[in-house]
């Protein structure tokens, strides 16, 4: 409880410094460049330098969290990872060339190329198949909801569910996880899935599947009632069928927003850490990259110069999205 | 008379109607009903696991919670100073102590070799010309030539068809011993400052950015855009050297309650600062403009005006904020210790995973507590959630 008191109070102190910092910072404004009792030439000269400096104070903390939280980490990882393990001496591209032959890292890589390429795919799939069977039915709403509830979960807490769900007993007993019981029922051998190669990488695989397919289904939803009814009701009109219509008119229309979804999923899955760490700890070939990066910050008190070179790696990879969203983006402002 | 064309006639309405009739819609209501379970099952296995009791949580699936099952248990007699010698034999005889009237013995057996050699009601040769019977309700009967020795009574092992049975002492020993109670504590500590901190921040920007006129406002946008989906593993290790660097300058710990609330500030303001620009830019121009008319400078438009006019995109942001602060593992275990004043929901059931991977109603309960905050945050304000999304998303 006190603990709690504590956290009130620093929401208040935080909350108060913010208002004290704007509304002091505009006091301030109205100090230095007074409008009340002056020639009206310097009035308009001292609103005219009030309103250039405004933005810059609202901006200002903003930027001050940005630039140390996230601007400035960018290029000191950049250079630490050519340092080594203390980030003091410069050991120049040595960690990247160990990274490269380190055979931890080739599996991280290779695993992380295989969650890129079925996550966002498959949750994209499961997303828009959901919205437009959901968009005919009286239920739908009730339906989504409970798909997209899976989004709400920690991903520690969907581990958790799903360790439960793949959960394996000895052979002869009752098996308690839902997986094995199934595949006992349909005559199969139960098994430790989890520390089976490909499988139980599939396996992770799933739980987020299982959390993203509701974020899918959400923003494709939203993009499938968008589309103009009169494309549809000609298309009918011209007999075209169910499955005609979904592929070649609708499909076709949403293009945008299936590829808004895709990229938002592959730089989460990119960042992939807490099912991994949870269900195995990178052991039976699972390891991925943020893991492993987490790892080495840690491990043996830690490589930090290590540690930089795979955060940089997962970076790069990140850097084709984030160009192509910049874009995107210019380009709707340009359209405003 | 020339009738209107109504709906009704319209080939169009036709068309779809058909549709909509057509026995492909039972395959519709079908996969959705699928999908909705497939999707719903292991989150209700959990939920329902974590009110079953222990000892039938280990060996039945939750499917079958409510039949009842197979439980290998074992009891105790009577301790031997209860015994009475009837006709020249020592007879020790009751019910098995600790055993649930409900339940049904199926077999019995006196040693952990054998511990179902015995089916019930039958008797049972022990050593030294003793027997043993035990009845499927429970009451069991021991004699022996010579007298019982020792304190307490003989181990009886046996196989019982236990009825259901629900419970709540799994919350109570996850909320008390486990310390799950005192981490939902650290959690909402480590949340409330780190969700309402960054959104008045981000709010003032997020207006210079839409409305006030600055050199520089688009590369400032396309900045924010890009810092969107930089991974936070670039942060972590620069920032843990700066937090150790200022602790060990003013000789405090690295890790506090304050570096978390800021390093969520940091992290959250990229979408903080691009979802509410989306919206507040999107507001309608002649209020902005009319109020600048009357006299407004920029900071009364803003709070007077913006603000109150923001709250839907605010809220949607706080909710966002709030499940990924709540929700975050990586974050906390960088950038908050693991004491017990310290380790939040998240951190706690990965170490639980650690230590009592096997104890499902730990686990089970554990996790539960842990997403009953989200999952309450989520079905009573799911409307802001997707409002976020749709603008929160970059098109």
């Amino acid at each position: 409880m006190e603990q709690l008191t504590y956290s009130l109070l620093a929401v208040l102190l935080g909350v108060s410094g913010c208002v004290f910092y704007f509304f002091g910072s505009n006091w301030l404004l109205g100090v230095i460049f007074p409008i009340n009792h002056v020639s009206n030439e310097k009035m308009a000269q001292n609103i005219r330098r009030a309103a250039s400096i405004r933005p810059w104070l609202f901006l200002g903390p903003a930027l001050f969290f940005l630039g140390l939280y996230l601007v400035y980490p960018v290029f000191d990882s950049v250079l630490l990872s050519l340092h080594g393990r203390n980030g003091e001496d410069f050991v120049g591209l040595a960690n990247y060339q160990w990274l490269f032959n380190d055979n931890e890292f080739l599996e991280s890589l290779k695993n992380n190329v295989m969650w890129l390429l079925i996550v966002p795919a498959l949750s994209t799939f499961f997303g828009l198949i959901i919205a437009a069977l959901t968009d005919r039915i009286r239920w739908g709403n009730i339906a989504k909801s409970l798909i997209f509830m899976p989004m709400a979960i920690s991903f520690i807490g969907a581990s958790i569910i799903w360790k439960f769900v793949y959960d394996y007993r000895a052979e002869g007993s009752d098996q308690i996880g839902l997986l094995n019981a199934v595949v006992e029922y349909f005559g199969g051998t139960p098994q430790a899935w989890i520390t089976i190669p490909f499988w139980n990488d599939i396996l992770l695989m799933v739980i987020l599947i299982w959390i993203q397919t509701g974020f899918a289904m959400v923003i494709l939803s939203a993009a499938l009632r968008g589309i103009p009814e009169e494309t549809v009701e000609a298309a009918v009109l011209d007999g075209a069928n169910g499955i005609q219509i979904f592929f070649k008119i609708l499909i076709p229309q949403i293009w945008g927003s299936i590829a808004v979804v895709w990229t938002t999923i592959t730089i989460l899955v990119l960042k992939v850490f807490d099912i991994v760490l949870a269900m195995t700890n990178g052991q039976w070939d699972t390891q991925v990259l943020a893991n492993m990066m987490f790892d080495w910050m840690f491990r043996g008190g830690g490589d930090f110069g290590r540690g930089a070179a795979i955060a940089v790696i997962i970076m790069i990879a990140v850097i084709p999205v984030m160009v192509w969203n910049v874009r995107q983006a210019n380009a709707q402002m340009e359209g405003r | 008379m020339q009738s209107i064309p109504s709906n009704k006639s319209n080939p169009v309405m036709k068309g779809l109607k058909h549709l909509r009739r057509s026995p492909l819609m039972l395959l519709v209501h079908l996969s959705v009903l699928f999908l909705v379970l497939l999707w719903t099952f292991p989150t209700a296995g959990l939920l329902i696991s974590s009110f079953r009791d222990k000892d039938q949580l280990a060996v039945s699936g939750w499917w079958e919670a409510l039949s009842s099952s197979e439980q290998n248990l074992i009891g105790r007699t009577d301790a031997p100073d209860q015994q009475v010698l009837l006709d020249g034999q020592y007879v020790l005889s009751g019910q098995i102590e600790d055993f649930n009237t409900k339940d049904k013995i199926l077999r019995f057996g006196w040693t952990s070799m054998e511990p179902e050699a015995y089916l019930a009601g039958t008797i049972a040769q022990m050593r030294n010309g003793g027997t043993l019977t035990v009845t499927s309700d429970g009451h069991y009967s021991m004699k022996s030539p010579t007298p019982f020795t020792g304190s307490r009574g003989n181990r009886i092992f046996y196989t019982a068809l236990a009825s259901p049975k629900f419970t709540l002492s799994n919350y109570k020993e996850v909320l008390t011993s486990e310390g799950i109670g005192q981490s939902f504590i650290n959690s909402l500590t480590v949340t409330i400052p780190a969700t309402i901190i960054p959104i008045l921040i981000a709010a003032f920007a997020a207006y210079a950015l839409s409305w006030m006129r600055l050199p520089g406002r688009g590369i400032l946008i396309a900045l924010v855009v890009g810092l969107l989906v930089v991974p936070l593993q670039m942060s972590l290790i620069p920032l843990l050297q700066l937090y150790n660097t200022i602790g060990g300058f003013f000789g405090v710990s690295a890790k506090s309650y304050l570096g978390i609330w800021l390093a969520h500030t940091g992290f959250g303001l990229p979408l903080a600062i691009y979802l509410l620009r989306n919206y507040i830019s999107g507001l309608p121009k002649e209020i902005i403009e009319s109020a600048r008319v009357d006299g407004a400078n920029d900071f009364e438009i803003f709070v007077k005006i913006i603000l109150p006019l923001s709250f839907p995109a605010l809220a949607s942001f706080a909710i966002f904020q709030f499940l990924w602060v709540w929700n975050d593992l990586l974050v906390a275990m960088v950038f908050l210790g693991n004491g017990e004043h310290e380790l939040v929901l998240t951190g706690r059931l990965r170490e639980l995973l650690g230590s009592r991977g096997g104890n499902w109603e730990i686990l089970t309960a554990s996790a539960f507590v842990s997403i009953a905050v989200p999952l309450t945050v989520f079905w009573t304000l799911q409307r802001y959630l997707v409002r976020g999304l749709l603008t929160g998303s970059v098109k």
